[in-house]
């Protein structure tokens, strides 16, 4: 299998949240990245915090479908990295000159923009589910995100019955909409 | 209740969980109420909007995951920061530039001594040759030349070898002649070789190191020498651009050669010593450096090594200080010094002829 095949394999993967291609991808990059950032005045956290959302933009664009590799995943994680690694380092002033690099890099601003723009509404969802409070929140992450259905909730949660539960959780949707849509309209 | 039972048949509608005739049922009941419409759209964009949480959710767990694994399984490892500090980090930086100044740093201050040894002057001696000769081809020559110099084997006993060669000269008629210190330095014996190839076994009576002078006495039973010297020892030096002439054995036969004084002082200024500008080579060293009315005004001695033609001579005044001080020393000593040329008149070919009977070819042996 060519290195490209294997890339678009990986990247599939990735699209689908396979566990195995991500960690193909962390376990072939992450070490890259650790020396860019820890040699740079970061930590073993910021490294791993830097990393881990560049391969949030790529899960992005390989979920978006448009996405054409037009270079090695290599080298678009490492551009990622170090832009994002840069804007930190400027938002913390710890930086004054040029972050070190002997990689090649691509051109990312447009992916990062998009990617911006996906965190900030994600963060605004953070935010909702968080001042919804429990056990709202664990109930709604329940339906939505791990896609239970309303029996093995309302077990899991000690409701008598589904409908309880389907109250309980209409009850919570409704707050929580409340909350998201008053962010979201707050920033807007 | 209503709204729970609404919320349900949105959801259903939006996941496309619904058969064909409720899909149609809940599109006429969307376009008859416009709540329910705006209702619908906002729960879409709602639902959109918690999908893309999760799935980031479930991502960002498995990236948690991951990491956790791999680093569990040592293939992340900590890596501690190669700069840590501003100096280091500079350090890292430059080490490269650094490196390479230091290096041209190096090779320059390496070129610089190279350059300052090379061109500054010498010390003297290596600025100055002595011209006793080295007569590593000497006695081979002698050898072969065996008989002409059929007394040489006689006795110069036979496995000693000639060392070093220079040229000296009479003082008087009873055998005391005057050569270059530096040419009987470390001689064991010591042989004198008249212009016919008789040789005379001498001794070093005396050797003033620092004027470069020796006196030597032929100790042997067959030198003989009828008259007086046909030059003189003259006191005083010569002025500049006075013709002189010099005669030596730089090789086998004597040899003549003839320049001019050209400074009055020796090398460095030296006042016990003057500078003539004549060819001259190893061997000459102890000859007479004659002017032309044929009076001894030096000693041949050195060549200075940078220069062409540039040769130095002890003053003749030197000779008789050190004929004094030897008198002193020792009483038996009597050297009677002529200050009056006898080939005054002469003309040059004449005087030479004359002289060359009075040079002696010093052969030094070295034990």
């Amino acid at each position: 299998m060519s290195t490209l095949e294997k890339e678009r394999e990986l990247l599939k993967g990735l699209a689908d949240n396979e566990k195995s291609a991500i960690e193909a991808i962390y376990r072939d990059n992450y070490v890259l990245i650790q020396h860019l950032v820890v040699n740079n005045n970061g930590s073993e956290d910021d490294a791993r915090d830097v990393f881990q959302e560049a391969l949030m933009v790529l899960y992005e664009k390989a979920r978006s479908g448009t996405f054409e590799l037009n270079c090695q995943i290599r080298t678009y994680l490492y551009s990622v990295c170090k832009r994002l690694w840069l804007k930190r380092l400027q938002q913390i002033r710890r930086f004054d000159s040029q972050v070190e690099s002997l990689e090649a890099t691509v051109p990312v601003e447009e992916d990062l923009e998009i990617h911006e723009k996906l965190d900030f509404q994600y963060v605004t969802m953070r935010t909702a589910m968080g001042r919804i409070g429990e056990p709202c929140k664990s109930l709604l992450e329940a339906f939505y995100v791990h896609h239970k259905n309303m029996i093995e909730i309302a077990a899991f949660f000690g409701y008598t019955n589904a409908d309880n539960a389907k109250n309980q959780k209409y009850k919570c949707l409704m707050r929580l909409k409340k909350l998201f849509f008053a962010e979201y309209k707050n920033v807007n | 209740m209503d709204q729970i039972v609404l919320l349900e048949a949105v959801e259903k509608y939006l996941r496309g969980e619904m058969n064909p005739a409720e899909s149609n049922a809940f599109d006429d009941m969307r376009k008859k109420s416009p709540e329910i419409d705006q209702f619908v759209v906002e729960h879409h964009y709602f639902l959109e909007q918690i999908e893309k949480y999760g799935e980031k959710k479930r991502f960002k767990a498995n990236l948690y995951d991951i990491h956790h694994t791999l680093k569990e399984n040592a293939e992340i490892k900590d890596l501690t920061p190669v700069n840590q500090g501003r100096i280091i980090q500079l350090w890292h930086r430059y080490r490269k530039v650094v490196a390479v100044a230091a290096s041209i740093a190096g090779i320059t201050a390496l070129l610089t001594s190279v350059l300052t040894t090379v061109l500054s002057p010498k010390a003297p001696v290596s600025d100055v040759e002595e011209l006793r000769k080295k007569v590593s081809n000497l006695e081979s020559r002698t050898n072969d030349q065996g008989r002409v110099l059929s007394d040489v084997k006689k006795k110069i006993e036979p496995g000693s070898t000639v060392k070093f060669g220079g040229t000296s000269f009479l003082l008087d008629g009873h055998g005391y002649l005057v050569t270059s210190a530096h040419v009987v330095k470390d001689a064991a014996r010591i042989y004198v070789q008249n212009n016919k190839g008789d040789d005379f076994h001498a001794d070093i009576l005396s050797t003033d190191i620092s004027r470069d002078i020796a006196i030597l006495r032929i100790n042997d039973s067959d030198f003989h020498f009828q008259g007086t010297l046909p030059y003189g020892i003259k006191k005083t030096t010569a002025d500049l651009s006075e013709p002189l002439y010099t005669l030596g054995y730089p090789k086998d036969e004597i040899v003549y050669n003839e320049g001019y004084l050209s400074a009055k002082t020796g090398l460095k200024g030296d006042t016990m010593a003057f500078q003539i500008s004549i060819s001259a080579n190893p061997g000459n060293s102890g000859g007479p450096v004659l002017n032309r009315n044929g009076e001894v005004i030096g000693i041949l001695n050195a060549r200075q090594t940078a220069a062409e033609g540039v040769v130095f001579a002890v003053k003749s005044e030197n000779i008789l200080r050190v004929i004094d001080e030897l008198k002193k020393s020792d009483s038996t000593v009597n050297i009677r010094i002529g200050g009056i040329s006898g080939v005054k008149a002469m003309d040059r070919s004449r005087q030479v002829k004359k002289i060359e009977e009075c040079i002696y070819m010093v052969k030094v042996i070295l034990q």
